[in-house]
């Protein structure tokens, strides 16, 4: 597979960092390292969205905040109050809870991580499908418009609800174990393992979107983007891909949302905040649109300059300044500017190539 | 082939058609001719199903289609070249063909390699630009490209919105010339244009449309040979005798 061959350099990178800092004693790096690759999650999935079916979302915090905020509640709230309670019974009957002590000695019963993820899981892929039904028939700014309303309305509830600890978020997230041996966990034995366990979702995930977009859909989504009309009128379903798309990039937003959560051991209403997901358009921006690993590469950078402090308190200002510099100057991302032969995604790069070709071509004939 | 009875359609309250009728039998060259703003795109987008009639009917091979999404038509046999070309702009071609063969039912995907060599053969162009964007054609070359890919699809009835637009006349010839080969192998037509004279001059049948009306129709040397239509769209008034 020609396609897939980024893969293999990616994960060579992915293990020299792990060594690197083994090496330098600076293993310290790995956490924002992980929590970048759960960022970056969300970015890539953003970025087909944006950048293959054309149609730009500003509420993608607002799904990461769904993941994470449901699976941290489900996680952490006690139900041993409303053990008599229907819902809690079949939850029960469906091993769905697991006992054990708080902090105080008391009994806590609550909803065993595999299962919250799931549940967050399902009311993403609900939302996403009842606000993406309307909303994907606007365009444009009307579109940006409708999804900023979304992510503001997600973050003012997690905001205001008491259950979803208002301003202070929910802290105390246990952690989750994928599978035995893969502990989804902020502890610090865990580090390595959660750094390769980030990595190894996101390269799943990049495998999955890369098929997506080199299959009919692909084709499909890239007509839609160009014109839709046109797409329509040769028998694509337009409404039904961007649908499909759309609720496929709210899956990976609220799964990174879960995950980075059990990481992070909780969750703020700042994760919901509609700058982060003005952040995240920026950054899909910066990596070039229809670009999955430059989008992919900025998310992993800037996130973690900005994880690691480097903006300082101008952490938010810092990528308004990207996106308007990005905009200006290189609106088909950062790669495209001297790097843009070197993408075969690109225009340019694609003439180039074209013109190897040809050149070969005369050279053999 | 296509029968449409008292069809009304328009946007948000604007009603633009009027109660209009209209037939297409097979293997016909039919052409829609009218001055800009009789309606002509909005019937063609209607047939289509891109905008929704509010009374009337559309009968398909005695299939009604009149309620049907615009995505599902093409899989019935019936195709827009939509104004403007539309092409695929960040596509190569190749991809911009393939893509019209999306409608094709499941089990005829097989033939998809030979479609495309049909197309190759039909427009010799699009096989030495076929690694191309599509963008980067020319005008002449898109609008063989737009062709090419509703063709994709093997179309019963081929329905072109302008496809002269913006062309120079002497690739104008070049597209009518391949319309007209295209009825000689069996297609349908159907041609909305306002070059009228070159559209009645290779057409079977002829309608004129004037503010989402039909106000004449008959064989296209009769429409040709009529004095209104000669004045209003034919740019020549004859003197009298």
């Amino acid at each position: 597979m020609r396609k897939n061959f980024v893969f293999l350099p990616v994960l060579i990178i992915v293990v020299l960092i792990q060594l690197l800092t083994a090496w330098t004693g600076t293993i310290f790096y790995l956490t924002q390292m992980t929590m970048s690759a759960y960022y970056s999650l969300l970015i890539v999935g953003l970025c087909v969205l944006m950048g293959y079916a054309g149609q730009i979302s500003l509420g993608h915090a607002g799904f990461f905040a769904i993941g994470g905020y449901i699976s941290a509640a489900l996680t952490t709230r006690n139900l041993t109050a409303h053990v008599e309670h229907p819902v809690v019974r079949l939850l029960d009957l469906l091993g769905c809870l697991q006992a054990g002590q708080d902090i105080y000695g008391d009994p806590l019963l609550v909803v065993t991580p595999w299962a919250a993820c799931l549940l967050a899981i399902g009311a993403a892929l609900a939302v996403s499908f009842v606000l993406g039904i309307p909303v994907l028939k606007l365009k444009g700014h009307y579109l940006a418009m409708a999804t900023l309303g979304f992510g503001i309305i997600v973050y003012r509830l997690v905001l205001a609800s008491e259950y979803f600890g208002e301003a202070d978020g929910i802290s105390g997230v246990p952690g989750f174990s994928l599978l035995p041996g893969l502990f989804v966990s902020g502890d610090i034995s865990w580090r390595v393992t959660n750094y390769y366990i980030a990595w190894g979702v996101l390269l799943i995930a990049m495998l999955l979107l890369r098929h997506l977009i080199d299959s009919r859909v692909g084709r499909a989504l890239r007509a839609i983007h160009g014109a839709q009309d046109a797409a329509d009128a040769m028998g694509v379903d337009t409404a039904r891909f961007k649908l499909q798309t759309f609720m496929v990039s709210a899956v990976l937003s609220a799964l990174a949302g879960i995950l980075l959560t059990h990481y992070n051991g909780g969750i703020g209403p700042s994760e919901a905040s509609v700058m982060k997901s003005v952040r995240y358009v920026a950054i899909v921006a910066v990596g070039g649109m229809a670009h999955l690993w430059g989008a992919l590469a900025m998310g992993m950078i800037l996130n973690f300059l900005s994880l690691r402090g480097c903006f300082g308190s101008y952490d938010d200002a810092v990528f308004g300044v990207i996106l308007i510099v990005i905009m200006l100057f290189a609106p088909n991302g950062i790669l495209s500017l001297r790097l843009g032969l070197l993408s075969p995604l690109s225009l340019k790069g694609r003439q180039f190539f074209g013109f190897l070709r040809k050149k070969q071509a005369a050279k053999e004939a | 082939m296509l029968r449409i009875r008292n069809l009304e359609a328009g946007y948000g309250k604007l009603r633009v058609l009027k109660n209009i009728s209209m037939h297409v039998d097979a293997g016909e060259i039919v052409a829609i001719i009218g001055a800009n703003g009789a309606g002509k795109t909005t019937l063609l987008s209607t047939i289509a199903g891109l905008i929704r009639a509010t009374s009337g009917e559309i009968r398909f091979l005695s299939e009604d289609i009149t309620r049907l999404p615009a995505p599902k038509i093409p899989a019935r046999g019936c195709v827009m070249v939509p104004e403007g070309r539309q092409v695929f702009a960040p596509m190569t071609v190749a991809d911009n063909l393939i893509l019209g063969g999306h409608a094709l039912p499941r089990e005829q995907k097989k033939e998809l390699d030979r479609l495309l060599a049909h197309q190759y053969e039909l427009f010799p162009i699009l096989e030495k630009r076929k690694t191309q964007l599509a963008g980067t054609l020319s005008g002449g070359e898109q609008q063989m490209l737009a062709m090419g890919r509703a063709l994709m699809s093997r179309p019963s009835l081929v329905m072109m919105d302008e496809p002269s637009t913006g062309l120079a006349p002497l690739i104008v010839r070049d597209i009518f010339q391949i319309i007209v080969r295209l009825r000689n192998e069996g297609n349908t037509v159907l041609l909305v244009e306002q070059n009228a004279k070159a559209a009645l001059a290779i057409a079977d049948r002829g309608y004129v449309m004037e503010t989402g009306k039909v106000i004449i129709q008959g064989p296209a040397e009769d429409l040709l040979a009529n004095s209104d239509v000669q004045r209003a769209y034919l740019g020549r008034e004859k003197l009298e005798e």
